[in-house]
C-alpha cells in the first residue's frame, strides 16, 4: 500500500528526514514513534504531498507522490496534528465542503456524513458551529472528515496531542475499531510509547530523521532480551563502574539518578547487584524489575529517553511547520 | 467537472463566513455613512465641483473605496487560515493551486461587491437618484475592480507571516491607493506629478467607471468607459496571474 525507498528531506543544511526504507501492507497499523523533531511529521507530510521529497521516492496506493500528487490526496484521508478545522462553520458544513473537495457524489454525501459523525459520536452536535466544541470533539470531527471520502489510507498525525487521558483512550477506541471495521491502512505518528504500543501492528521507531528499529512492538520489546531492572541511587556513575565487574550485565544506562540494566533472567541477578553495591558502600534507594516496554527500546538504542519538549520548545516547532506551509 | 465543483465550495465557504460576522456587517453599514455624511458635508461647503455637489461627487469613490478596503483585507484573510491550520486542509485536496486561489478570489470578490452594494443603498442620503438598472449595471463593474484588489490581498498574504503586518498594508497599499484614486477629489485638477502617479492607480480607473456609471451624464470622465473596462481587465488578469503563480509554489 505505500512503499518509501531512500526518502530524504533536507532544510536548508539540516536533514530532517534522511533515507527511510519502509513499506505498509493493505490494512495495517503502522506507527512513526520518536521524539518531536525526529522527522515523523515531516515523513507524514512528504507522504501527504505536502513536502516534496529531497531525494528518494514514496508511491501511496500505486501512485508516486512526485509525479502524481493529485492521484495520492484522492486515495488519503489525513488527520492533522493541530486544528485544520473552520471554526467559522458548523461540524456538518466543513464535512459538507471536504465532501464536495475530494468529489465525493451529491447524491452519497448526506449518508456518509451522517455515518461519519455516528462514529465519531458527534451527531448531536454535527449542527454546531465548531468554535463551540471541545478540543476532542474537534479532534473527533478531523477524524471524520478524514474518512468522509472512503480513503485508502488514513494518516494521522499526534492523534491524541494535548488530550486528557479520557478523551485519548476514546480516539484509540475509535483507531481500533476503525481499523477492524473497515480495513483501512493507517501511519500514525506518536512520540506515546503506549499509544504505538496499543494501536500499531508495527512501528518504525525514528530519532534525527533515520529509522533505529522496525518491527511488531511485541518483537521489539523481546529483541530486547531480557528484563528491565531499575536502580535509584545516588551515586549512579560508581555503581554503574562497579556493575561492569558483573559478568552477564552488559546493558547499563545511566539516568540522572537512576541506572537501567536490561539482563536476562533478571530476579537472579538482583541479590548480586546489591551484593555489589553494599560491598563498595553504595547505598541504593530503591530498585524494581519489570518487562521491558517501548520507552526502553527507545532507551536501548538511543541512550535517551524520549520525552514531551517543554512547551515552549514545542510551539516554536509548531510555529515553524506553520510557516513552511504557503 | 471537479475543479469547478472545488472552486465553488471555496467560493460558497468565503461567502457563508462573511455573512455570519455580524459585527463586520455592522460597521460596513455605518463607515460609508462617516464618510459621506461627515466628511462629505463638511468638504461640500468648502468645495465646488461643477453641477454636482462634493457628497454626490465622492459617492462613487466612497464605494470605491469600500470595494478596496474590503478586498485587501479579504485577502489578507488568508492569513487566518494559515495560522488556524485550516489552509492546509486546503491544500492538501485533490483540486489544483490555481483552482483553490480563484475559488477563494471569487469568494471574497463576492464579500466585497455585497458590501459595495450596501454604499449604493446610501444614494438617497446624497441625493442620487438609483435606479434599479444603474445599480445592476454596478454590480459586475464592481465585481471588476475587486478581482484584482483580492489578487493582490492574497498575493500579499503569502508572504506574510501574520496578521500584525496588516498595518503595513494599511500604510503602502490601501491609503497611497484610495488618495491617489481621485475618489475624494478629481484628479484632473491636481498638479502634474500627482496625476501621473495617479494614472498608475488601478482604483482610479475603477472610481471613474463607477462615476460614469453612476454620475451619468453629470460627470465628465478622465477616460471613456471601455478605457476603463480595459485598464481594469488587463490589471485582474495580471494580478490572479502572480497570485496563481505565487500560490502554486510548492516547496
Amino acid at each position: 500500500m505505500i512503499d518509501v525507498k531512500d526518502l530524504t528531506r533536507r532544510f536548508g543544511s539540516l536533514t530532517a528526514v534522511d533515507r527511510l526504507n519502509f513499506t505498509v501492507q493493505p490494512g495495517e497499523v503502522f506507527g512513526l514513534l520518536g521524539p518531536n523533531g525526529a522527522g515523523k511529521t515531516t515523513t507524514l507530510f512528504m507522504l501527504c504531498t505536502i513536502l516534496k521529497p529531497s531525494f528518494g521516492t514514496a508511491i501511496v496506493n500505486g501512485f508516486d507522490v512526485v509525479k502524481h500528487p493529485s492521484q495520492v490526496r484522492r486515495s488519503i484521508g489525513i488527520v492533522f496534528q493541530e486544528p485544520s478545522v473552520d471554526d467559522r462553520l458548523t461540524g456538518r458544513e466543513n464535512l459538507e465542503m471536504h465532501a464536495n473537495l475530494y468529489g465525493v457524489p451529491r447524491s452519497e454525501q448526506k449518508k456518509r456524513i451522517n455515518e461519519v459523525l455516528e462514529l465519531v459520536e458527534l451527531e448531536d452536535r454535527a449542527d454546531s458551529l465548531i468554535r463551540t466544541y471541545s478540543g476532542g470533539m474537534r479532534r473527533r470531527l478531523e477524524m471524520a472528515r478524514g474518512l468522509v471520502h472512503y480513503p485508502k489510507v488514513l494518516f494521522l498525525d499526534e492523534p491524541t496531542l494535548g488530550l486528557d487521558p479520557q478523551t485519548r483512550e476514546h480516539i484509540w477506541s475509535y483507531i481500533a475499531d476503525l481499523s477492524k471495521r473497515k480495513n483501512i491502512t493507517m501511519i500514525l505518528t506518536t512520540h506515546y510509547m503506549e499509544e504505538a504500543d496499543k494501536l500499531c501492528d508495527r512501528i518504525a521507531i525514528i530519532d534525527y530523521g533515520k529509522i533505529i528499529a522496525l518491527d511488531e512492538p511485541k518483537r521489539l520489546k523481546e529483541g530486547l532480551e531480557g528484563d528491565i531492572i531499575s536502580i535509584k541511587t545516588g551515586a549512579v556513575k560508581k555503581l554503574s563502574e562497579k556493575l561492569k565487574e558483573i559478568k552477564s550485565l552488559k546493558d547499563i544506562t545511566q539516568l540522572e539518578s537512576e541506572l537501567k540494566v536490561i539482563v536476562k533472567g533478571g530476579d537472579s541477578i538482583i541479590p548480586r547487584i546489591v551484593e555489589v553495591a553494599v560491598n563498595s558502600g553504595i547505598h541504593i534507594q530503591s530498585m524494581s524489575i519489570r518487562e521491558p516496554t517501548l520507552e526502553d527500546v527507545f532507551l536501548h538504542y538511543t541512550g535517551r529517553k524520549i520525552r514531551p519538549e517543554t512547551s515552549e520548545e514545542y510551539h516554536a516547532l509548531i510555529a515553524r511547520r506553520r510557516r513552511s506551509i504557503k | 467537472m471537479s475543479e469547478i465543483l472545488g472552486i465553488y465550495t471555496l467560493w460558497l465557504r468565503e461567502v457563508k463566513r462573511y455573512m455570519r460576522e455580524k459585527t463586520r456587517l455592522v460597521s460596513s453599514f455605518f463607515q460609508p455613512l462617516i464618510w459621506l455624511v461627515i466628511f462629505g458635508s463638511g468638504m461640500r461647503f468648502s468645495t465646488g465641483i461643477g453641477v454636482i455637489n462634493y457628497q454626490q461627487f465622492i459617492f462613487p469613490g466612497v464605494v470605491g473605496q469600500t470595494l478596496l478596503f474590503t478586498s485587501m483585507f479579504m485577502g489578507i484573510s488568508v492569513i487566518w487560515d494559515r495560522e488556524f491550520g485550516f489552509l492546509k486542509e486546503i491544500l492538501v485536496a485533490p483540486i489544483s493551486r490555481v483552482s483553490i486561489f480563484v475559488g477563494k478570489m471569487l469568494g471574497d470578490s463576492t464579500d466585497a461587491v455585497i458590501q459595495g452594494s450596501f454604499v449604493l443603498l446610501y444614494s438617497f442620503v446624497v441625493g442620487i437618484d438609483m435606479d434599479i438598472k444603474t445599480f445592476l449595471l454596478s454590480l459586475p463593474l464592481m465585481m471588476l475592480i475587486t478581482f484584482g484588489l483580492v489578487s493582490v490581498g492574497l498575493t500579499l498574504a503569502s508572504f506574510m507571516e501574520s496578521l500584525e503586518s496588516f498595518g503595513v498594508i494599511q500604510t503602502f497599499v490601501n491609503l497611497p491607493l484610495f488618495f491617489l484614486s481621485g475618489a475624494l477629489f478629481p484628479v484632473d485638477q491636481v498638479p502634474e506629478w500627482l496625476r501621473w502617479v495617479s494614472i498608475i492607480d488601478p482604483l482610479t480607473y475603477g472610481v471613474d467607471a463607477l462615476r460614469i456609471v453612476i454620475l451619468k451624464g453629470a460627470w465628465t470622465p478622465l477616460f471613456p468607459l471601455h478605457y476603463d473596462l480595459l485598464a481594469l481587465f488587463i490589471f485582474d488578469m495580471a494580478m490572479i496571474l502572480v497570485g496563481t503563480i505565487v500560490f502554486g509554489r510548492r516547496r
